[in-house]
């Protein structure tokens, strides 16, 4: 460490502003600057100036913080970071124990609190974090990329609506069904290609998430193609939760009480909040048998799995499928909360969406990702004005993730194991 | 027949150029061995580009056809090439030792980074171009005919223009050379002196440029075009550089071309509503049979 | 079926393109012996142990692993290519597909041959016993449903596979590195668990490429000792690509020699030493280097 100029050096930081002005002038200036009017434009000069010396001033503060000791050593730490996976010692108990049964209370007693905007809201949030989790199974644990995520999401969404409409199937008998048909999808799917390369999986993914849109759209003698279908509500014991009912007494007249469209909306959340906490204990059991070891380790390293006799399409095939049916089921849980499906809700967005929750909330821990969840999508209800801008966040919190931490969706503490005397029978 | 004529036709243009945005994902995967999924949405900023270079032309009463067609290329290409190198280095390189699925979710994230700016900047309803060139050839078959116009047939000329010149940047001259050597062993190469990171911003520069020559011959062709183009061209362009084989060079030119002449045909004949779902279908089935497609070289495992 | 011969090669032959890198290889390995696959750089020895643990497809040639009460063929399990005769056969088409849609080197190593890599391959963010429980997979109980629920049967698997996986790290030395990531470890502490973590899949033969390179002399003894237990012990056969003459010569019991792709003898480490065209090819290969056999 023998530094010859020390010092701040004025001109060089200089230089890296005017070069990066010119050429953020060259990226933004045509793109931003002229703004096209059919044939004709408009020409935008200030803001163009205003990103121009945004980057300048940017990057002449970079320049600067690099060169001092400050600067040099945090870039140092960034260089050799090892944010390191630790082990926790065995019998670990976690201090934090205390917030799942709190936070299954407030879960239980939010129906009864909240209004019903809010209400509509959280089982938004929860529908998010179901798919959030199923996609973090597949992203975070076994580390294959999915970007068709949502139309394992659509899968679910139009099989309550479609089995209702023509086999007159209801949401207890589409529940299971949906999970089942989306994990097949994704086994015809994932079968042939998750024998080759991860980056494979992706393109095709991303490809069959389109597939599902398009046929949706263009099936309409089937789908009714853009005008969408409507999709039934939930029964509590055939009893139904609409103002009359074709057959039967509806839910508030069976118990004597004024019609309320909050009821539905109450029994919705309930179930849904019973499924999202069922696939939470999942998740946290699933990293604890041979098959989420099994996962981890094919992310690792999946020749060394091979050698050790395990079948590595099956086990990532495992792993594809369990994610895809979480989807599904989401899928269901959405198509009845709002009545009614169509194509619209299931573009590549709402993917980027989910892997956006997963990247953001995948620290290790599956609260993070319920925490995500909720961030991203109850955070744009409030903030409507910058909705254009939603997803311009999403990539750039991808981007800036990976690059600063791009450990964020392995697990970072692992279980550890008492010693044992050892025995090889 | 000439129903069958007509889209061969359709479909070799098409399928040039969808060789040319094949190049991009070819020469990126050859040279570190993944897929870039921000380049459908370089193109589809070409595309922009192309309507914006034409707009300054002709407000600085520029008008005549060549001047406006040589002028929109050498600004979009410039601009485009530009953009090219700033997304390598925001989006790869600080990712060049992480894992893989990371820098895929990076690429990921520039790609929607992409259409969410162009979608600010510019709106989110269709844009559109003029028409530069009007006139067809018109051939009798029998009772019908085939018609190409003129439009058709400059755009297979400067596609294959541009492929050529590109062939021969990279089989003849020292640029090609290095990066040929680094696409090899990229280890080796920079052990032998080469500046493996600036070739790797060369090669995605170079793509880039040829996703642009693609945009401005499509957005002049079609006239119409949205932030949204990219995403689904840029899967045919990436189904067309694995069937010709990824990483190799003429593989993307001749799988552009077929999966272009095979998609015109299955629009004519079948339905056009599917033609991109039978584009997707062809992707799988060719990754379940010939996952090195026609011209690649069988991946051998390093174990 | 006691077979006197565990692994039986013949007539193996490996292309990559152009490339011949193995040209028609024979040998037998003897059950229950320690056997050495030695030869200059570049003889092809690792491709032959790629062949054998089914990471390459062999272009021709057999390879039989008589192991675990049935012989398996190693080239077939990987799914060959159709040949009209199954067009014939319904049979032997189903088994074709069958092994095209689910073969791989995952049956090599189920049928009861083990390996370790020449850059070793561990699982480096995770524990080393997770390591160890990862490659017990296929014994463990792996029903989803016990799983998830926890029952008493899942638990008496886990602990059974904590056991094992302890036993081994014993044998290894590595009991009080239980707990740390399989990264952190060094280079010697890591070779030991990746041979540690084969064993617990239970092999009949155990293929180590390279498992002394790298180790200081003394780790190498315990090397070779580690390598003779596991021979005397457990009834395991021993496969080794090794450079490190001294300790091949030492504990082989019978040693195959390939250069460019051939074998040019095999024997006892005595006939070895002796042989003319064994010596050629060492001096040969590495001009002016001393070389004692």
């Amino acid at each position: 460490m023998s530094q010859q100029t020390k010092g701040i050096n004025i001109v060089s930081a200089l230089k890296d502003t005017v070069i990066a002005g010119l050429l953020s002038l060259i990226i933004f200036g045509p793109v931003v600057g002229v703004l096209l009017d059919g044939y004709d434009f408009t020409f935008q000069g200030a803001d163009v100036a205003f990103i121009v010396s945004i980057v300048m001033a940017g990057r002449f503060a970079i320049s600067i913080f690099s060169q001092t000791e400050f600067g040099e050593a945090f870039l140092y730490r960034q260089a050799t970071k090892d944010d390191g996976v630790v082990v926790t010692a065995p019998g670990y108990k976690s201090r934090m124990r205390f917030i799942i049964p709190i936070m299954i209370v407030v879960g239980l007693l939010v129906p009864f609190i909240a209004s019903k905007y809010v209400l509509t809201v959280v089982i938004l949030g929860l529908i998010y974090v179901l798919l959030g989790l199923g996609l973090n199974i597949v992203v975070g644990l076994a580390g294959l990329l999915d970007l068709g995520f949502v139309g394992f999401y659509a899968i679910g969404a139009y099989g309550l609506a479609l089995g209702y409409e023509n086999l007159g199937l209801g949401f207890w008998s589409m529940l299971p069904l949906a999970a089942i048909m989306a994990a097949v999808a994704g086994a015809i799917l994932g079968f042939p290609v998750l024998r080759m390369h991860g980056d494979y999986l992706a393109i095709v993914t991303l490809g069959f998430g389109e597939i599902i849109r398009l046929v949706l759209t263009n099936w309409t003698s089937f789908t009714h193609g853009p005008n969408g279908i409507s999709a039934p509500l939930p029964t509590l014991f055939g009893l139904e939760f609409k103002r009359r009912s074709r057959e039967g007494t509806p839910f508030h007249e069976f118990f004597g009480l004024p019609y309320d469209s909050a009821y539905k909306y109450i029994f919705i959340y309930l179930i849904l909040l019973l499924v999202v906490l069922a696939v939470l204990y999942i998740k946290h059991r699933l990293t604890r048998m041979p098959i989420g070891r099994a996962w981890e380790a094919l992310r690792e390293d999946e020749i060394a799995c091979r050698s050790l006799g395990l079948n590595h399409v099956l086990v990532k095939l495992s792993a594809f499928m369990l994610g895809a049916s979480t989807g599904g089921l989401a899928g269901v849980f959405f198509a009845t909360y709002q009545g009614f499906v169509n194509p619209s809700s299931f573009t590549f967005f709402e993917s980027a969406l989910i892997l956006a929750i997963v990247v953001l909330g995948g620290m290790g821990s599956t609260i993070g990702v319920v925490i995500a969840a909720f961030v991203l999508t109850v955070l744009p209800e409030m903030l409507r004005e910058f909705a254009d801008y939603r997803v311009l966040m999403f990539g750039i919190l991808m981007v800036v993730m990976m690059v600063w931490k791009p450990r964020g969706l392995v697990r970072v503490t692992r279980t550890g194991f008492a010693t044992r005397k050892g025995s090889a029978k | 027949m000439d129903i069958i004529l007509q889209q061969l036709v359709n479909g070799l243009t098409l399928g040039s150029v969808y060789g040319l945005i094949a190049i991009g994902y070819t020469m990126v995967y050859g040279i570190i061995g993944m897929i870039n999924f921000a380049h459908g949405d370089v193109y589809m900023v070409s595309s922009y580009l192309t309507a914006i270079a034409i707009a300054l032309l002709s407000y600085f009463g520029l008008e005549s056809f060549p001047i406006i067609i040589f002028g929109t290329l050498i600004f979009t290409i410039v601009v485009t090439g530009a953009y090219g190198w700033v997304i390598e280095r925001v989006a790869y390189r600080p990712l060049r030792n992480s894992s893989r699925l990371a820098v895929l979710i990076s690429a990921i994230g520039m790609s929607l980074i992409l259409q969410n700016y162009v979608q600010i900047a510019q709106g989110a309803r269709q844009q559109g171009v003029p028409t530069m060139l009007t006139g067809a050839i018109r051939l009798d078959i029998g009772d019908g005919f085939v018609q190409i116009t003129y439009m058709k047939l400059f755009i297979l000329f400067v596609a294959f223009l541009g492929m050529g010149v590109l062939t021969y940047i990279i089989q003849k001259t020292k640029l090609g050379r290095m990066c040929r050597a680094t696409q090899q062993d990229r280890k080796m190469a920079s052990i032998l002196g080469i500046n493996t990171d600036r070739i790797i911003s060369a090669v995605f520069v170079i793509g880039a440029t040829m996703a642009a020559l693609a945009g401005v011959l499509i957005t002049l062709d079609y006239g119409a075009f949205d932030f949204y183009v990219g995403f689904i061209i840029g899967i045919k362009a990436f189904t067309a550089a694995v069937l010709g084989g990824i990483g190799s060079l003429p593989g993307a030119m001749l799988g552009g071309v077929i999966l272009g002449l095979s998609e015109a045909l299955f629009a004519g004949l079948i339905s056009s509503d599917y033609k991109d779902v039978f584009s997707f279908s062809l992707l799988v089935i060719i990754l379940i049979f010939r996952p090195s497609g026609l011209l690649g070289k069988p991946e051998v495992e390093k174990v | 079926m006691s077979q006197e011969n565990i692994l039986e090669v013949k007539n193996l032959v490996m292309h990559f393109g152009g490339i011949k890198a193995l040209n028609d290889v024979t040998f037998d390995i003897k059950r229950g012996s320690v056997s050495a696959l030695i030869g200059p750089n570049g003889a092809g020895k690792t491709t032959v142990f790629n062949c054998l643990t089914g990471f390459y497809k062999a272009t021709g040639g057999s390879i039989m692993l008589h192991a675990g009460g049935k012989s398996t063929s190693v080239v077939k399990v990987l799914g060959q290519k159709f040949s009209a005769a199954d067009f014939t056969s319904p049979v032997r088409l189903i088994e074709r597909i069958k092994y095209k849609m689910f073969g791989g080197s995952h049956l090599v190593n189920r049928a009861g041959l083990a390996r370790t890599f020449q850059n070793i391959r561990l699982f480096k963010e995770m524990s080393v016993v997770e390591n160890l429980l990862v490659a017990q997979h296929m014994l463990a109980n792996r029903s989803m449903v016990s799983g998830i629920l926890n029952t008493a049967s899942f638990k008496k698997a886990e602990e059974e596979a904590l056991q094992r996986a302890f036993y081994w790290l014993e044998v290894v030395h590595l009991t009080e590195f239980s707990n740390r990531l399989a990264g952190e470890l060094s280079y010697g502490q890591q070779r030991r668990l990746e041979i540690a973590r084969a064993m617990c899949t239970n092999p009949e033969i155990i293929c180590l490429d390279e498992p002394a390179a790298g180790l200081n002399p003394s780790e190498t003894e315990a090397l070779a000792s580690m390598i003779r237990v596991l021979r005397d012990n457990h009834n395991t056969t021993v496969l080794l690509i090794e450079h490190d003459m001294g300790m091949v010569m030492n504990i082989s019991d019978y040693i195959v020699v390939l250069d460019h792709g051939e074998v040019i003898a095999k024997g006892g480490p005595d006939d070895i030493k002796t042989n003319p065209k064994v010596i050629a090819a060492y001096l040969g290969a590495e001009e002016g280097e001393e070389v004692s056999l």
